[in-house]
């Protein structure tokens, strides 16, 4: 379970999260949507504590992730995270690209590491790729490779930050389908994207965010069909 | 004794010899160049990380590479050796060439290598970072290849320049390729011949270098 309790965040004076409560339970997947600026990204980033956090607390499995005496690269193992850029280690092949971290942080041998790697990429779909260069690839080529890098270190909740934004449209499906496919497989994942009806149809809840605060959130279908508050309905009529 | 005499006796021919002077002052050019490389290049990169990390290095430690980096080399060489037997510790003309041919090569290489560190994107950084690995893991398995590779056409620029200005150390009376070719011409008033052996020396020591560092580029592209 990833808990935040009243979370502020600010960047000097610029205050981004705004007391923010959130709860995602094991297996759940929950979207987050909201304008530009609103903190998506920001809160993601503390949950895995690439950022600090200046006031309230996160835990996740029930461990303070900004305690001092929290091993962060141990809690990190078990937080993969996607970015709207992918990332990709340009000097390395596809194959090791996912290797690395098992072989390094998890120290698995390479025979293992390997195996874990190519498993991983199969289930993205990149099967047949294991000894191109990422920059060999398409965009959407390498978001799977992202999330199969990620997936590797067999962390038991993801994270995923805009991770269609920067794809040429004819990508999008490919990655949206990975993830779809994570969700069938139980995977617990916070998901900030701009895509809201692959949010409705994928997540149990959604967040809307506006200027640092949660301003709503509900059931999935519920937010999208039926939304409460007026913030909400501008930001919806915009965008859909 | 008539100067004329004098001069029939001093002055004498190149000989096959001299080729030997040559290649040993060449061996003296190729030990300190390698040593001032290596060690100024380890340093530089330790220095360029901290102009990285660190807003106090970048004034501190800036101004100090600066000085080294736009004070021409040659008053460097002749200020330091003639200041350490001030302190009542003299150096022989080889240790005080190496240790400023050290800073100096440090000194470029500071800015070369920090803008390699800044050549990788703090996202991919935050990438590696978020796999669970240490600073340290991120520096070694993800910012060390790819800023080596960023680095290597302007590092290699920086070595060779420093394999040329090594001739300077030959003021403080180091017997390198240029000291040993002035004895020469002095004596067998032939500076053509020794120059133009003198130059195919210095090319033969520069061509491993750029040679290598082709090779390496090309072995390091992405693909
Ligand atoms: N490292 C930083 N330093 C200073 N300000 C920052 C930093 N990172 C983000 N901000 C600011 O924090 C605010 C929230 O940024 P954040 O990236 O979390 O928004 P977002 O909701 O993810 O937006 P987008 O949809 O554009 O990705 C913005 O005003 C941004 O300018
Ligand atoms: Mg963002």
């Amino acid at each position: 379970m990833i808990e935040l309790n009243s979370v502020n965040k600010s960047f000097g004076d610029l205050q981004v999260l705004k007391g923010i409560d959130l709860s995602v339970a094991k297996g759940e997947v929950l979207s987050v949507i909201g304008a530009s600026g609103s903190g998506k990204s920001t809160m993601l980033y503390c949950i895995n504590a690439l950022e600090q956090i200046q006031g309230g607390s996160i835990s996740v499995d029930g461990l303070d992730v900004h305690a001092k005496s929290t091993d962060i690269n141990k809690l990190r193992q078990n937080i993969g995270m996607v970015f709207q850029q992918w990332n990709s280690f340009p000097h390395l092949t596809v194959l090791d690209n996912v290797a690395l971290a098992p072989k390094i942080v998890l120290g698995k041998s390479a025979d293992e590491a390997r195996s874990i790697a190519e498993k991983q990429l199969q289930h993205v779909d990149l099967g047949d790729k294991l000894d191109t260069y990422p920059t060999r690839m398409s965009g959407g080529q390498q978001q799977r490779l992202a999330i199969a890098r990620a997936l590797a270190m067999e962390p038991g909740y993801m994270l995923f930050d805009e991770v269609t934004s920067a794809l040429d449209p004819e990508l999008v499906g490919e990655v949206l389908d990975t993830l779809r496919l994570l969700r069938e497989d139980g995977m617990t994942m916070i998901v900030v994207t701009h895509e809201i009806n692959f949010a409705r149809d994928v997540s149990d809840r959604i967040a809307f965010f506006h200027q640092g605060v949660i301003e709503e959130l509900a059931p999935a279908k519920e937010l999208v069909n039926n939304p409460q508050r007026q913030r909400t309905q501008q930001f919806l009529s915009k965008v859909l | 004794m008539s100067e004329s005499a004098n001069t029939i006796q001093f002055f004498t021919g190149f000989r096959f010899n001299d080729l030997g002077f040559l290649a040993e002052a060449a061996g003296n050019t190729l030990l300190i160049s390698v040593i001032s490389i290596s060690i100024g290049s380890v340093l530089g990169c330790l220095f360029g990380w901290a102009l990285h990390v660190s807003v106090l290095a970048r004034y501190i430690l800036g101004s100090v590479l600066d000085i080294f980096r736009s004070v021409p080399l040659i008053i460097q060489l002749l200020l330091f050796f003639n200041f350490f037997p001030i302190l009542g510790l003299p150096l022989e003309p080889f240790a005080a060439g190496c240790i400023v041919l050290i800073f100096y090569t440090s000194a470029l290489v500071a800015q070369v290598a920090r803008g390699g560190i800044e050549a990788v994107p703090d996202s991919m950084r935050r990438a590696s970072r978020s796999l669970g690995m240490s600073y340290l893991q991120d520096m070694r398995y993800v910012v060390w290849p790819i800023g080596a590779r960023a680095m290597l056409p302007a590092w290699t620029g920086v070595a060779l320049g420093v394999l040329k200005d090594s001739a300077l150390v030959s003021v403080l009376g180091y017997l390198e390729l240029l000291r040993a070719s002035q004895i020469l011409i002095t004596r067998t008033q032939e500076p053509f011949i020794i120059l133009a052996i003198v130059g195919a020396f210095y090319f033969a020591l520069s061509y491993p270098i750029g040679k290598l560092s082709a090779k390496l580029e090309q072995r390091w592209q992405y693909d």
